[in-house]
């Protein structure tokens, strides 16, 4: 490579630039902005799991479910299973669909490469998408565990339970970002990214026992489902909003909240890894 | 104040052709090939050339955008691959391609923007001088292309730079529109801005800057004032007129005597020349001859 050849004027330093904590601020503001005022993110993203939440425990609230848990049968309100699938679909959807849409738009429409040219860093870059993340999904699953208690009375767990919560909401959200930064790369133009990142974000709903009961889903699928992240993120929100007994219609007959931190903890880190590697200001045809 | 803002020797950057794999290979071509550029401050510097001759390569190497293969390069005594926020606290960029507009006003756009940088303009003032005050509660989705455009040339004054980039700015402009853009881009060199700039349109160039060069696949051929450009041979004013139906053309230094003359010749009998023209060449026609009118290879898509 070459070097610099000759430096006509000192910089001025007199004007420190702006903190990245504090820019990390403004663009918070400039991503929840965006989101609140785009209708398609409002209504697939953050309103969706409220929707089906709604749907659901209207059509089935009557019925009592019925499962086989260690001695005998138990029977629980439809809403309070379906609650902890919705809040785990919320987090995946807020946090990995967000971000991997946002971010492949961002690179395609420009927004990468005019922020590039000004002082702004990656750091405060990505503290303001995580900001805009961790608020919305916050009032979402707000929003949505008010719907479940108000409007079709399930109960609420009591205050262990809630620790149990923070960190399996904490981890899956950080999860579910930073993958959403790795699976950015992967549409090819801005207008392909929802077609790309909605399907898949859809079958692993399917498969991981967001709708359905995961245990009654066919073995290979339970097995395909282990993979991914999701599976992990609706088992320990059900060990927050199921009764102990419910441990044993799991697969393995416990909560296994060990597992869900190493495999959540697993993806994380390989999120993170293959996001830094592959992030780029840049469209893949712009140089 | 003066001295260089930038300074460029021995440019070079290839790309990999598209869909143009030998057996030994692909094959690499040059989009800058041994360029050499100085920039002093406080000038508009024009950047002239057909589609891709290697402008907006060259620009967004500067820009720090771009690696370049070889060469030395110092933009604000920096090198742009290496530079900083500090570095890019002090350029403003107008890229020729944007449409990255959305959800936000162009009052939020510019305001968030100015937050960026450690000594911004004054928000309101900025859209003011652009022209966009009374769309400023607007939707930036909503702007039309030429308020888009203006819109592009706020974010990248608002932070003050000492060196600014231009890259086509007023494609999509109306007359009048362009005419108060270049009120506005001279008055930010009155300020002590170095402008560089880039573009397809002669007549900016002409009014705007205070030296052009013309750059041609990847090489500059020909530097200098706007007037001066391709020495004075260039400017010889040409002499054209019709004879028996057929035009004839001569380039002379002294066209009063070659239209008495041409007069005195073919004069049709009320003592008219048939056909007579005499013009001076413009910046555009002088461009022309410099870059070979119409060579296929200037119609390549632009990198």
């Amino acid at each position: 490579m070459t070097t610099s050849t000759r430096d006509s004027v000192s910089p001025v330093r007199t004007h420190p630039l702006p903190g990245p904590i504090a820019l990390g601020l403004v663009r918070m503001r400039v991503e929840l902005l965006g989101f609140v005022r785009e209708r398609d993110a409002m209504i697939f993203i953050f309103a969706y799991p409220l929707i089906m939440m709604a749907i659901f425990a209207s059509v089935f609230g009557g019925e009592e479910q019925v499962f086989d848990v260690g001695a005998g049968s138990m029977e629980i309100n439809f809403a309070q299973y379906f609650l902890p699938g919705m809040v785990a679909t919320g987090v995946m959807l807020s946090s990995f669909q967000t971000v991997a849409i946002s971010i492949a738009v961002e690179r395609d429409d420009g927004t990468l490469k005019r922020l590039r040219a000004t002082p702004l860093s990656a750091l405060s870059y990505f503290l303001g998408k995580v900001g805009q993340i961790l608020l919305v999904s916050v009032v979402q699953t707000v929003a949505l565990v008010a719907l479940a208690a108000l409007a079709f009375d399930v109960p609420m767990p009591d205050g262990v339970r809630w620790w149990t919560f923070a960190w399996v909401f904490a981890l899956g959200t950080a999860t579910g970002a930073v993958c959403g930064v790795a699976f950015s790369t992967v549409p090819r133009s801005g207008r392909s990214a929802s077609a790309v990142v909605t399907p898949v974000v859809l079958v692993l709903q399917f498969i991981s026992g967001v709708f359905f009961p995961y245990p009654s889903l066919p073995d290979w699928m339970q097995q395909v489902a282990q993979v991914f992240p999701l599976k992990w993120l609706a088992q320990g929100m059900r060990s927050v909003f199921l009764p102990d007994e419910f441990a044993t219609v799991e697969t393995a007959g416990e909560w296994q909240h060990l597992l869900i931190a190493v495999v959540l903890g697993l993806w994380l880190i390989a999120g993170l890894v293959i996001g830094v590697r592959t992030f780029r200001w840049r469209r893949r045809d712009d140089g | 104040m003066r001295g260089t803002a930038l300074s460029v020797r021995g440019l070079r950057k290839s790309y990999r052709a598209r869909g143009a794999a030998s057996a030994t290979g692909s094959r690499q071509v040059a989009a800058v090939d041994g360029l050499d550029l100085d920039v002093e401050r406080g000038e508009i510097f024009a950047v002239l050339g057909p589609n891709g001759a290697g402008k907006t390569t060259t620009v967004e190497i500067l820009e720090g955008f771009r690696e370049r293969d070889a060469g030395d390069v110092s933009v604000l005594g920096e090198d742009p691959a290496r530079a900083g926020r500090a570095w890019r606290a002090r350029i403003g960029v107008v890229q020729q391609d944007s449409r990255d507009l959305g959800e936000l006003t162009v009052a939020e756009m510019v305001g968030t923007t100015a937050r960026y940088y450690p000594r911004p303009r004054d928000p309101a003032e900025v859209i003011d001088a652009v022209g966009l005050t009374e769309h400023a509660r607007k939707r930036t989705r909503a702007l039309s292309g030429g308020q888009r455009r203006r819109l592009d040339v706020a974010l990248g004054i608002v932070g003050r730079p000492e060196l600014l980039f231009l890259d086509e700015p007023t494609t999509g402009f109306d007359p009048q529109a362009r005419r108060s853009f270049w009120d506005l881009v001279t008055s930010l060199r009155d300020d002590g801005a170095t402008i560089l700039l880039t573009t397809h349109y002669l007549e900016e160039a002409a009014y705007l800057a205070d030296r052009v060069v013309v750059i041609d696949r990847g090489q500059a051929v020909a530097s200098g004032e706007p007037d001066g450009l391709g020495g004075p041979h260039a400017r010889t004013p040409l002499v054209t007129w019709l004879d028996d139906g057929e035009r004839r053309s001569l380039r002379t230094d002294r066209p009063t005597g070659a239209v008495a003359r041409i007069a005195h010749e073919v004069a049709a009998p009320d003592g008219e020349i048939p056909g007579l023209t005499v013009t001076r060449p413009t910046l555009e026609d002088v461009y022309l001859d410099l870059i070979g009118d119409g060579d296929p290879a200037g119609n390549e898509e632009q990198r």
